[in-house]
């Protein structure tokens, strides 16, 4: 009991800083609708900042005064990249938003680096809270205990901010409709600056206050905005009293699974402390299938401005099924031309296609948001791995591989077509997560953060050029296939489900089944190209079911453009290549990468084809 | 009457290929109730949305009290003293009512000296159900308490004119006659007041002149006999 009492207290601490980030998160996207993926890294900055003022100044002031310091110099971070990135995107489809900040994630992370170094850095603790008290017969950090009261204090102190002042009272009233506010003279644009500086503010605060628990490192950001991102769903977007709840929740799940440590149930054994992660996301999809909203959310009112438009596609023309016949030959033909370094480039340009051209089917065909493809990519990959290991052959390895994928995708995505906008982003952003600690945490079987190595193809396909020509196939097959989709019944039904679901619902179609479908085949197919990816590496490892990786694809298909059926492969083909030239010629190319992900999203929104294509028809238009 | 405080030159509203407004004029004067009147989809609402600055690919000129607020965004047009009541009343509904109204408070408008001063007893002196239920969260009150509300909360800017999108909508009948009251009583302390309207039998009760709307074109303007039901 005393090991119950002593984990309780342990989770409430270590809920506070997860509240302040998360409340930060939350505020934010209730006002701008913006998910900000780059919250993350505001609280990592804050862990640095306090690190430096704690270390170059010592004593209380060094870091009491490094704490708001952090605070401080995080919202004015904040303010910057509102006013910079921000503003010019608010009007924005919320993939690009997404891809926006999470572009801003790759710039702060290498700014990180170049400033703090590789290394993690440990700070010193809270001066006049090194000690310990007993509870329970246990030592228990009195710094933990301030924790819990700072939490409490704060979550009273952003009550009354919201409640009392004209301020808080604009932030709710824009949270539930921000249109209606701007015509009744409230500047959104001062209130969206203001709400970002005080959600960075909480961000770098919340940071700070972690430097006595645990050292600054490089991998905080996404560490923590996962976390977030459960936090807010499960308490619901913009709802401050659900963050704080959410904040505790998830907090005391992880502290149990901890203290639970390992134990037998039903004569198996569960490494319950490897579960946290796993524990987490299954809190939270329980949230949302009984509460969609969150336990305190509202439904979100998208804002009514309308998009654009888009032209309907049309059929293929006789002139472009023959480009695409010579495309087809070109790349066949390509070995001929191949030094033995492009030859695998190009091969993964291939895999990346049809995994780039997957998601483009869910997100350009179905209009879902997907924030989480890497999942039937990682699933395809080590289904295959695994099997190749089990003894089957090559062809039975890439088809069991899919099929895993297929699975899992139809398991996640019943419960991801029932939600819809933000909340199903941040939901295949979830299951991908469980897949990725599952593969990462599950040692036994796929082999943990080493991951599984020498899954090679067979001796015939061991050439670089056979093994490309065996890509192109495979690959090509599933490229087309994405394409064919489009034009079939199945494919026009999903359309017309994207383009109006009420009138889709009307003329009897079943929404969420066609789009579950979808969603299915989609995972499949990207099974596909993880399982070809496995065998072109010849190993395999978590990071391919990462977020980053999810990030890539929406990046592939943003870039090359969402509603067309080329740009997800050009935008494959641009990416994998400005990824492998970028990562060979700096340190910084992340840095890079994403500066070059920012001026695409601002400059060509509609990403290279669609920019190409819109400049065609204006053309012709005029 | 002077120069008009609100004019209209040649409006016109697109949503991506379908052009919604053709080029619409007509001005309004304070102290002067001017109806738009026509069918559903006509283009009444978009042309108020379009005055206002939320309605997305507008061309035209907008002139309000001498300044042309065209291509302006709407709480800069709010802030001169042009306010909006939208048609689904748009209440902030975690909102109580008298925070709904705080919210409409502008605290520094820039001029107003000609403009009518009101505070939360003025508007509940206008609308005294609001009084009642000033700590009553916006979500939990009848179809026409929101009306009330959501007139009261853009009075609560001192505005000189407003517009009111359908205000009559799904209302009964006795709450529609206490509106048209209230909009009458505004009318006679000076303000101009642009409303839509499908109820021609309210348009007649309050408005001074109709311009009549078809298909995003003006096709009558002139008194409000256009609204009796022998014109032809």
């Amino acid at each position: 009991m005393t090991a119950f009492f002593v984990q309780t207290l342990n989770g409430l601490a270590s809920a506070s800083s997860l509240f302040l980030v998360a409340v930060g998160l939350s505020l934010i996207f209730g006002v701008t609708r913006i998910v900000n993926f780059a919250h993350g890294s505001f609280y990592m900055l804050g862990v640095y900042i306090a690190y430096t003022c704690a270390t170059s100044l010592s004593g209380a002031l060094g870091f009491w005064g490094g704490v708001l310091a952090a605070g401080l110099a995080v919202a004015v971070i904040g303010v910057l990249v509102e006013m910079l990135v921000l503003r010019r995107i608010y009007s924005s489809p919320e993939l690009l938003q997404l891809i926006a900040t999470f572009a801003l994630v790759l710039i702060i992370k290498d700014a990180a680096l170049a400033i703090w170094g590789p290394e993690d850095l440990l700070g010193p603790r809270a001066p006049g809270f090194t000690g310990a008290v007993e509870i329970f017969g246990r030592a228990f950090p009195t710094y933990d205990l301030l924790l819990i009261a700072l939490g409490v204090a704060m979550l009273l102190v952003l009550t009354a901010l919201m409640k009392k002042t004209r301020f808080g009272l604009l932030l709710r009233a824009a949270t539930e409709d921000r249109e209606m506010t701007d015509a009744l003279g409230v500047n959104q644009k001062l209130l969206f600056t203001a709400v970002f500086a005080l959600g960075s503010f909480l961000a770098g605060i919340g940071g700070a206050l972690q430097l006595p628990r645990e050292p600054a490192t490089l991998a905080m950001d996404l560490g923590i905005i996962a976390d977030v991102f459960v936090v807010v769903v499960i308490g619901g977007l913009g709802s401050l009293h659900g963050a704080f709840v959410a904040a505790i929740i998830i907090s005391l799940v992880k502290a149990y699974c901890i203290g639970l440590g390992s134990q037998t149930l039903f004569g198996v054994e569960f490494e319950f402390s490897k579960l946290t992660l796993v524990a987490e996301f299954i809190v939270m999809a329980l949230v949302l299938v009984f509460k969609p909203n969150g336990l305190f959310g509202k439904p979100i009112i998208h804002s009514q401005t309308s998009a654009a438009v888009e032209l309907p596609l049309g059929k293929p023309s006789n002139i472009q099924l023959g480009a695409l016949l010579a495309g087809i030959l070109l790349l066949a033909a390509m070995p001929a031309v191949f030094d033995e370094y492009t030859s695998v480039l190009a091969t993964d340009v291939l895999i990346f296609a049809l995994f780039a051209a997957s998601l483009g089917l869910i997100i350009g065909t179905a209009g879902l948001g997907s924030f989480g493809h890497a999942a039937y990519f990682g699933l395809g990959a080590y289904g295959a791995a695994l099997a190749t290991q089990a003894g089957f052959g090559f062809l039975s390895s890439l088809f069991l591989g899919a099929a895993l994928a297929l699975a899992a995708a139809m398991v996640f995505g019943w419960f991801c077509v029932r939600l819809s906008g933000t909340y199903m982003a941040m939901l295949t952003l979830a299951f991908a997560q469980i897949v990725w600690s599952i593969v990462f945490q599950w040692d036994a079987v796929t082999g943990g953060s080493n991951g599984l190595v020498g899954i090679w193809p067979p001796e015939a396909l061991s050439d670089r050029d056979y093994f490309y020509w065996t890509t192109l196939t495979v690959c090509g097959v599933g490229v087309l296939v994405c394409w064919w989709v489009v034009y079939t019944p199945f494919g026009y039904a999903l359309r017309a489900a994207r383009d109006s679901t009420v009138k889709a619902l009307a003329i009897g179609l079943s929404v969420k089944r066609l789009q579950w479908a979808g969603f299915a085949l989609a995972g499949g197919l990207a099974g596909v190209a993880g399982a070809v990816y496995v065998f072109s590496k010849g190993s395999i490892s978590p990071e391919v079911s990462a977020i980053p990786r999810s990030v890539d694809a929406l990046v592939m298909v943003l870039l090359g453009g969402i509603n067309t059926l080329l740009g997800p492969v050009v935008g494959a083909a641009v990416f994998t290549y400005l990824q492998d030239t970028l990562a060979r010629s700096t340190d910084y190319w992340r840095a890079v990468l994403g500066a070059v992900i920012l001026l695409l999203v601002m400059l060509f929104p509609r990403g290279i084809v669609g920019s190409i294509k819109q400049f065609a028809q204006r053309r012709r238009a005029a | 009457m002077s120069s008009a405080l609100l004019q209209v030159k040649n409006l016109s509203a697109r949503l991506g290929a379908a052009q919604l407004l053709f080029g619409i004029d007509f001005e309004a004067h304070a102290g002067e109730v001017v109806v738009l009147v026509g069918r559903n989809g006509a283009g009444k609402s978009t042309t108020l949305k379009a005055i206002m600055g939320l309605a997305s690919e507008v061309s035209g000129t907008v002139m309000f009290s001498g300044q042309s607020i065209a291509g302006l965004e709407p709480h800069t047009i709010a802030r001169l003293g042009l306010g909006y009541v939208p048609e689904e009343r748009r209440i902030f509904t975690g909102l109580t009512v008298a925070e709904n109204l705080e919210v409409g408070r502008i605290p520094s408008r820039s001029d107003t000296a000609d403009a009518p001063r009101w505070s939360v007893d003025r508007v509940c002196e206008l609308f005294p159900k609001l009084k009642e239920m000033l700590d009553r969260p916006g979500g939990q009150m009848s179809g026409g308490e929101q009306q009330m509300l959501t007139i009261a909360r853009t009075l609560m800017g001192n505005p000189r004119a407003i517009l009111l999108d359908e205000p009559s909508e799904g209302l009964a009948p006795i709450v529609v006659e206490r509106i048209a009251e209230s909009i009458q009583r505004l009318k006679r302390d000076g303000l101009c007041i642009v409303l839509s309207e499908q109820n021609t039998h309210f348009a007649r009760a309050v408005a001074d002149r109709a311009i009549v709307i078809e298909r995003g074109c003006v096709t009558h303007a002139g008194g409000i006999e256009l609204l009796e039901p022998t014109h032809p």
